[in-house]
């Protein structure tokens, strides 16, 4: 069966999942990441969380190709991504968009170009069709009009926006977001957590989020993987995320007055 | 320690040959870094390429004391000094400092804040696309700048010698017409394309392989330098060596 969704054809039997088996990943003597399984779910908001060097962001990477495992597997609906070479892996890295924690824009280009780049090399698009699509994804983020700006002209905010919008421009299936909130004011973040969600609603992508923001957490989080010492400590959704009795899970979730006070009242 | 980062720097020699993903774009980078490695470096080079020239000149005629060598033999010296050595070795030295570190600290952000990630991420050949473009480019615009450092060098050898009366205008024409080899312009041109490959792979490699901030972008920096430096000496010696 095939429905529209945006400007894809889905076919409800090829909805995308990713899953990663007993992921390790050392660095020298260092073991980051100790055997870590999970499954992320398309059309679904997936959150990595957990303290400073807990293998997080080591974790994304390994799934997306920018580290190599030690040992396990990354599977892309079926295709085990560890196995393959850099030439085969570049049909899946199509389908991949990535938003960093620095937004990665390459800062000798304009907005524009930034979007344009990957839709240059690998789509033979007339620049009226391209730059349709550069325009169609501006507006989406909230940022037509923006096209001729340098990277140094914007706001972090509006960085992380254009980097998103890079991110969709190809149809990505696979969303995957480091830090999205990483120096953003609190507003301004829940703005870019909205923004993620609406498009991986939208487009039905499977999207990675990791990040140690609660607000992230407890307002866009599906599915919730939570890493202490670089193993899987806890999994669960937003709702369960309050009620465990979790130790290290509780010590993360309530390091803040904030959330202190919340649970509280 | 030397052989792992050789063996490594080989492996991105590899990565840096495979099929262009979009050839247009590849040409277009060629021609972008063709303007910035040539017509960038060009100022720097003809000034230095005249004094070169200009002191070559003086201080040969200066050690010429015997009233048995005939002065004309001032213009042989400069020109085969000029061709052999000055122009490609002293203008790669330079290059090396210019343009290596020029590429070393480009490459070498696009690590640290991620832009190389975000290459491999839409599944493109990062050192391909960020090296191949640089390395052409060196390759051809390097030894078109030795050419015009080897005439300028000439030139500024005349000038500072009939000016300073060390030799005259007849003299020196006729010693660079003396006994003139053009084999030495082949091992010039052969000299100018092996300093630009180290100039650019090196500079690049060190770039690539940056981890850190910018603390370690600068050392990079310094580093491509250093080991570009030290690479075109060995080189011009082994080139010495095998072509003359």
């Amino acid at each position: 069966m095939y429905f529209n969704l945006g400007s894809r054809l889905y076919n409800s039997t090829t909805l995308t999942m990713i899953t990663v088996e007993n992921i390790h990943k050392s660095f020298g003597d260092n073991q980051v990441l100790k055997g870590i399984s999970a499954e992320f779910k398309p059309g679904t908001t997936s959150l990595i969380i957990g303290g400073s060097g807990s293998g997080k962001t080591t974790l994304l990477k390994c799934m997306v190709g920018l580290h190599e495992p030690t040992e396990g597997i990354v599977s892309y609906n079926d295709r085990n991504f560890t196995a393959m070479s850099f030439d085969e892996r570049i049909a899946i890295r199509k389908e991949i968009g990535m938003l960093f924690q620095s937004s990665a824009l390459f800062d000798s280009m304009t907005v524009e170009e930034n979007i344009m780049f990957p839709l240059n090399m690998f789509t033979e698009q007339a620049k009226k069709e391209k730059l349709e699509r550069v325009n169609f994804v501006l507006e989406r983020v909230n940022l037509a009009g923006k096209n001729k700006l340098y990277p140094s002209e914007l706001s972090g905010g509006m960085m992380k926006r254009v980097g998103i919008a890079r991110a969709i421009a190809m149809n990505p299936k696979y969303l995957f977001c480091d830090e999205p909130n990483s120096g953003l004011d609190p507003k301004t973040s829940i703005l870019i957590d909205e923004l993620i969600q609406e498009i991986t609603e939208e487009y039905d992508i499977t999207t990675i989020i990791v990040t140690h923001d609660m607000n992230s957490v407890m307002g866009i989080g599906e599915y919730i993987l939570f890493l202490h010492q670089g193993q899987k400590w806890w999994e669960g959704s937003k709702e369960e995320i309050t009620s465990t009795n979790n130790q290290e899970l509780n010590d993360f979730v309530f390091a803040t007055k904030l959330m202190e006070t919340l649970l509280k009242k | 320690m030397i052989f792992y980062h050789f063996g490594k720097y080989i492996l991105l020699l590899k990565s840096v040959f495979r099929r262009p993903e979009k050839a247009s774009i590849y040409k277009r980078e060629i021609f972008k870094e063709m303007v910035d490695i040539g017509l960038g470096s060009l100022g720097i080079i003809s000034i230095i390429s005249i004094f070169i020239g200009a002191v070559t000149t003086v201080q040969t005629a200066f050690q010429l004391v015997s009233d048995l060598i005939p002065k004309s033999i001032i213009g042989s010296i400069t020109r085969d000094s000029t061709i052999l050595e000055l122009s490609p070795t002293i203008c790669s030295l330079v290059l090396a400092g210019k343009i290596g570190s020029s590429i070393a600290s480009q490459i070498g952000t696009m690590r640290v804040t991620e832009q190389i990630d975000a290459l491999e991420i839409m599944g493109i050949n990062a050192p391909g696309y960020l090296i191949l473009p640089k390395l052409l480019a060196g390759v051809m615009m390097i030894p078109l700048l030795v050419i015009i450092a080897i005439f300028l060098s000439i030139t500024g050898g005349y000038f500072a010698g009939v000016a300073s009366g060390a030799v005259t205008a007849a003299e020196y024409i006729q010693g660079l017409t003396t006994d003139f080899i053009p084999f030495t312009v082949t091992v010039a041109m052969v000299k100018a394309v092996i300093f630009a490959f180290i100039i650019t792979t090196v500079s690049s490699y060190q770039g690539f392989y940056t981890d850190g901030g910018a603390l370690e972008v600068g050392q990079s920096s310094t580093k491509a330098v250093v080991i570009s430096c030290i690479s075109i000496l060995v080189a011009d010696y082994i080139i010495a060596q095998l072509l003359l």
